[in-house]
């Protein structure tokens, strides 16, 4: 459920042997299969990127997972002055922690007493990749994008999360240049805790909107 | 008027929690498109518009990165970057090469399947 | 991003606060303006910056001059009719200067 990714041993197809299948091939090849296949292929012998270029791009992703935001939910829950600069500009925050996310623009916004946030994009899979990894399916999926603008509070309580209707449910549709990622609220119980236990805290549904932090000892 | 991807707002069953781990291939898929895009060849809006332009059936049959190979592939088409001819000829060479590779795995299945 | 030369036919015409109406049109071709929200009124939360316009990004031209992108942030219960919560609950998108129009 955290969302990390799989370290794969699997390799970019042998340079030498542009045609060969790749190793995960065990069911029939699809059609997609195969056509990425030969897009990659003919894309190789072209000269427009390499096979190393490609093994090192599968890499980097890889790198990429909910520990990385999780980092900066950590550093903005134990330093105000920092929060307050994640708030300002998301992206900035996320470099002065190392944190490489290229051209991202982020917005952190946070939840408070008063307010929930919840994040989606109904046109098609926005997501901050950079900080969280590739999105979960349901995310991408129809059942999420239709609902999650018009009815926040049935699709929360279908994962569990209740929000008191006192407290302002606000939804974010990723539409555009910007991402987002919600900051959300510090569990109870957690003082004097470290940076690296806080960060296990802020699970990745939790940085969607779609859960709330996890509890110490949960 | 509407797209059939502007689903915001849209009736839909509960969202079931489904998730899983990226298959290599789909792995390559998101690699191209990044790779691709970082050299000028294809901007993620191009992208987008290639996966609306799939169509309504094809887009809720196609998983999500079967829709982004076949838009990747519209898009190069679209540059000049590749040509059918030559994408027509590569799939079906990959095509024959899986087919005779997993008959000299498994002669006695017969044919692949 | 911003930092480019200023051309007016770009130049931000709202402020945060201001009242805003989305243009009911239903235009062609890659639209990143939701249809659930055309036709509707918010108030501008922020200005995002200036970004190439995606509606021609989309068939592989510039989108220049680069066009103010805003986000507006909606009362659900006025954005849809059976809205299923309470009046506070807001929901905000990021719309292009162009889609939009000053609110009565």
């Amino acid at each position: 459920m955290s969302g990390h990714e799989h370290h794969d041993h699997d390799h970019a197809h042998d340079h030498a042997h542009p045609h060969a299948p790749p190793p995960d091939a065990d069911a029939a090849l699809t059609h997609a299969q195969a056509l990425e296949l030969a897009v990659t292929s003919l894309l190789i012998e072209k000269g427009v990127f390499s096979a190393d270029e490609m093994r090192r791009q599968i890499e980097a992703m890889d790198a990429r997972h909910p520990g990385l935001g999780g980092r900066l939910v950590a550093r903005a829950w134990v330093d105000p002055a920092f929060k307050a600069r994640a708030l300002a500009d998301g992206s900035a925050a996320a470099r002065e922690l190392g944190l490489e996310v290229g051209p991202l623009r982020l917005i952190v916004v946070e939840n408070t007493a008063a307010v929930h946030n919840l994040i989606v994009c109904t046109l098609c899979s926005c997501y901050p990749r950079m900080l969280l990894g590739l999105p979960p399916d349901w995310y991408k999926n129809r059942a999420y994008r239709s609902r999650a603008v018009r009815e926040p509070r049935a699709v929360l309580s279908e994962f569990g999360t209740e929000i008191a209707p006192d407290i302002e449910v606000r939804v974010h549709d990723s539409t555009a240049d910007m991402r987002y990622l919600v900051l959300p609220r510090r569990p109870a119980g957690t003082e004097g805790w470290s940076e690296e236990n806080l960060a296990a805290l802020a699970t990745r549904d939790s940085m969607i909107g779609v859960a709330l932090a996890r509890n110490p000892g949960a | 008027m509407r797209s059939h991807h502007d689903m915001g707002g849209l009736e839909a069953g509960p969202v079931t929690p489904a998730e899983h781990d990226y298959a290599p291939w789909e792995k390559r898929v998101d690699a191209l498109m990044m790779l691709l895009s970082a050299r000028g060849h294809l901007k993620v809006d191009e992208l987008r518009r290639n996966v609306e332009a799939l169509g309504p059936e094809a887009y809720d049959k196609m998983s999500y990165y079967e829709r982004w190979i076949a838009s990747i592939t519209a898009t190069l088409l679209q540059r000049g970057i590749l040509s059918s001819d030559e994408i027509g000829r590569r799939v079906a060479a990959v095509e024959a090469q899986y087919a005779a590779e997993q008959a000299d795995a498994a002669p006695a299945k017969g044919t692949a399947p | 991003m911003s930092g480019a030369s200023v051309n007016p036919a770009a130049a931000p015409r709202f402020a945060p606060g201001d009242r805003v109406t989305v243009r009911r049109a239903y235009p062609p071709g890659h639209i990143r303006t939701p249809y659930y929200c055309r036709g509707a009124s918010g108030v501008i939360e922020r200005l995002c910056g200036r970004f190439a316009n995606p509606e021609e990004l989309a068939f592989n031209r510039p989108g220049l001059p680069a066009q103010p992108l805003y986000r507006v942030r909606f009362r659900q219960a006025e954005l849809w009719p059976d809205y299923q919560g309470p009046a506070r609950d807001t929901i905000e998108i990021e719309i292009y200067q162009h889609w939009l129009e000053a609110a009565p």
